[in-house]
C-alpha cells in the first residue's frame, strides 16, 4: 500500500484521487490555453468534462489551465467549440502521466 | 548535425497494436524500430479491462502459460440498474478457467510491456521515453518517416505504421483521421481500488485465480454510457464510459458518476473496506464501422485505437483484441509490401483485405449499428427502470390480492417508463437483427 492511498473507499475528495496518479512533470507546457479565445466562448465545456479538473474559469470569463496533472486523454480538446483556444501536444518522451493500474 | 536513423519499418506506439505490428514485422526478419512516449510500454494506457487472447493463439503459441495475468474471468454479469433496484444476469463457467482460457484481467503495465517484449525478442527495437512529433513526407506527400523529440533526430522508413492511440495525430497529419470528432468518442474513467485476494474471492465466489466481468447499464444519470467492474489479483477496477459531447453538454463531473457507482447499494458491499490505489482516464473511438477512418496513405498504415478499431457493441466491449488482429495484419502487409518494393497506398491495401476477411473488420461490419442502439435513450434510460420494475412486480408477494399477469405487468412497467409496447417489440427485433 502506498502512502497516498486515502484510507477511505467511498466520499473520496478529487485531491485524494489525483494525489494517487504518478506524473512526472516536464520543464514544458505540453497544453495552452488562449484565454483571449476563451472569454467569448459560451460553454466552456473543458471546465466540467475534464476527469483531472484542470480548467478553471476566471472572473474575466477567460480560464486558467494548468498542465501538471493532465491524464493526456485529449476530452478538453475534443469538446472544445472555439477554434484556437487550445493548442494540444503530448509532452516530451518519457514525461507526464505514468499509469501503473491502467 | 542530428544522425537519422533508417530501418525497414517504424512502427510509432508500443501498445498492443504496435507490439503486434513490430512482431510480424520482425519475425519477418525486417529492421523495426518501435517509438513509445512512455517510460515503458503501457504507462500511457488505460482500459477496463479484460483482454481476449485467441488471437494471441498463432502469434504466441501458448500465451497464457506467460501472459502477465491478474485472473481468469469464469464469471460474465451483465446488470441493469436504477438508484435503488439492479437485475443480474449472472453467467459462469469453469471452461473459462482453464487453457485455452477465454478473457482474463490484466494491468496494461504489465500485459504490454509483456507483448512489446515478445516483439524485441524477436529482434524489433523499442525507444521508449520517444515522442513521435511529426511525419516526415518526400514533395509527393509521401510519407518517409517521423521526426522525434530525441534531440531532434528522425527515424527514416519506407512505411511507418502508426499505433499512436485514440488520438492519432500521426492520422490526422496524414488527413486520415477527422482533427476532433467528439461524437466518435467516450471517455472512461476507472478507480482501482485494493481488497487482499482471500476477501475479493470470498465476496465474488471465486477460487484464486478466477475472476468477474461486470458490465452495467443504468448507471451513468441522463448521459448515455454504463458502468463496468473486473476483480485483479488484489484490487477491483470499477468505473464509468460516458458518451463524451453528452458528457460535456451535461456539465456532470465524471468522477460524480464513478461516486454513483460505487455507492450503488448492489455494488458498494463489494468495495467496502477498499483503498483507492489510482484514478484514471482515457477516451475511447467508440463509433465503430461507419466512423472508421481509410487506413491506408503513401508509406503509412494505422492500427488500433488510431484506427477506431475498439468495439463497443453493446454485449461485447473489446478493444486491446482488435488491437492486436490489426497491428498483426499491418505488420504482415507491410512485410509483404516490402517484398514487392511498394508501400504506397496501392501497394499497402491487403492490410485492409485481411481485416475484412478476418474477425477485426467482419465483426465491426456485422454490428455497425450496435453503438446506435446501445446508446438510444431507451435502451439508457428507459428499459433498465422498465426490467427492474417488472421483476419488482413478479416478485413482490401481492397476498391477499392476486398475482397479476405477465402481460399485464409488462404493460404496466412499460407505460410506467413510457415505452409502447411496439416500441418494446421493434427494438427487440433491431436488436435481434444486429447480435443475431
Amino acid at each position: 500500500m502506498s502512502a497516498t492511498e486515502p484510507r477511505r473507499w467511498q466520499g473520496i475528495s478529487f485531491d485524494e484521487r489525483m494525489a494517487t496518479v504518478d506524473f512526472r512533470v516536464g520543464q514544458r507546457a505540453h497544453i495552452t490555453v488562449d484565454a483571449d479565445v476563451c472569454r467569448s466562448c459560451t460553454t466552456k465545456a473543458c471546465v466540467s468534462a475534464c476527469p483531472a479538473n484542470l480548467f478553471a474559469p476566471t472572473a474575466d470569463g477567460g480560464i486558467l489551465f494548468n498542465y501538471e496533472q493532465c491524464f493526456e486523454c485529449g476530452t478538453c480538446y475534443m469538446v472544445c467549440n472555439s477554434e484556437g483556444a487550445l493548442t494540444w501536444t503530448y509532452p516530451d518522451g518519457g514525461f507526464g502521466v505514468v499509469f501503473h493500474n491502467g | 548535425m542530428t544522425d537519422h536513423i533508417t530501418c525497414d519499418a517504424i512502427v510509432v506506439g508500443a501498445g498492443p497494436a504496435g507490439a503486434s505490428a513490430a512482431l510480424a514485422l520482425a519475425r519477418a526478419g525486417r529492421s523495426v524500430i518501435m517509438v513509445e512516449r512512455g517510460q515503458f510500454p503501457g504507462a500511457k494506457n488505460v482500459y477496463g479491462g479484460v483482454v481476449y487472447g485467441r488471437v494471441l493463439d498463432d502469434m504466441v503459441p501458448g500465451w497464457w502459460e506467460e501472459v502477465p495475468v491478474e485472473r481468469w474471468v469464469v464469471r460474465r454479469s451483465t446488470v441493469m440498474m436504477t438508484p435503488t433496484q439492479s437485475v443480474s444476469v449472472d453467467f459462469r463457467t469453469q471452461a473459462w478457467g482453464e487453457a485455452p482460457y477465454n478473457g482474463m484481467t490484466t494491468l496494461r503495465c504489465h500485459f504490454d510491456a509483456w507483448l512489446a517484449e515478445k516483439a524485441t525478442g524477436a529482434g524489433a527495437r523499442l525507444l521508449t521515453s520517444t515522442t513521435a512529433t511529426g511525419l516526415v513526407r518526400d514533395a509527393s506527400g509521401r510519407v518517409t518517416g517521423v521526426r522525434t523529440d530525441r534531440d531532434g533526430a528522425e527515424l527514416h522508413a519506407p512505411v511507418v505504421i502508426a499505433c499512436d492511440g485514440v488520438n492519432s495525430f500521426l492520422a490526422k497529419e496524414a488527413g486520415l483521421l477527422p482533427r476532433a470528432e467528439a461524437s466518435h468518442h467516450t471517455l472512461g474513467v476507472k478507480e482501482v481500488h485494493h481488497l487482499p485476494p482471500s476477501v475479493i474471492e470470498e465476496r465474488f465466489g471465486l477460487a484464486s485465480d478466477e475472476g468477474v466481468d461486470m458490465e452495467i447499464l443504468g448507471c451513468t444519470r441522463a448521459i448515455p454510457g454504463g458502468g463496468f467492474l473486473y476483480t485483479n489479483t488484489d484490487s477491483i477496477s470499477v468505473g464509468v464510459v460516458v458518451s463524451l459531447p453528452q458528457l460535456a453538454a451535461s456539465g456532470v463531473r465524471p468522477e460524480a458518476l464513478i461516486s454513483d457507482l460505487t455507492a450503488h447499494p448492489t455494488i458498494a458491499p463489494l468495495l467496502r473496506g477498499s483503498t483507492l490505489r489510482e484514478y484514471s482516464a482515457h477516451l475511447i473511438p467508440e463509433g465503430g464501422y461507419d466512423t472508421m477512418p481509410p487506413l491506408a496513405a503513401d508509406g503509412l498504415l494505422i492500427a488500433g485505437d488510431a484506427a477506431a478499431m475498439t468495439l463497443a457493441a453493446g454485449l461485447w466491449l473489446e478493444g486491446v483484441n482488435f488491437a492486436i488482429g490489426s497491428g498483426w495484419a499491418a505488420g504482415q502487409a507491410a512485410d509483404r509490401a516490402l517484398v514487392a518494393g511498394d508501400t504506397s497506398a496501392r501497394g499497402l491495401a491487403s492490410y485492409r483485405a485481411d481485416l475484412e476477411s478476418n474477425f477485426v473488420l467482419t465483426d465491426h461490419k456485422r454490428l455497425r449499428k450496435a453503438p446506435s442502439l446501445v446508446l438510444s435513450d431507451r435502451v439508457q434510460q428507459r428499459y433498465p427502470g422498465l426490467i427492474c420494475d417488472l421483476a419488482e412486480g413478479m416478485f413482490t408477494v401481492t397476498n391477499p390480492t392476486p398475482k397479476a399477469g405477465g402481460l399485464s405487468m409488462t404493460r404496466r412497467a412499460a407505460a410506467k417508463h413510457g415505452v409502447k409496447l411496439h416500441q418494446l417489440a421493434a427494438d427487440t427485433l433491431r436488436g435481434l437483427r444486429i447480435f443475431g
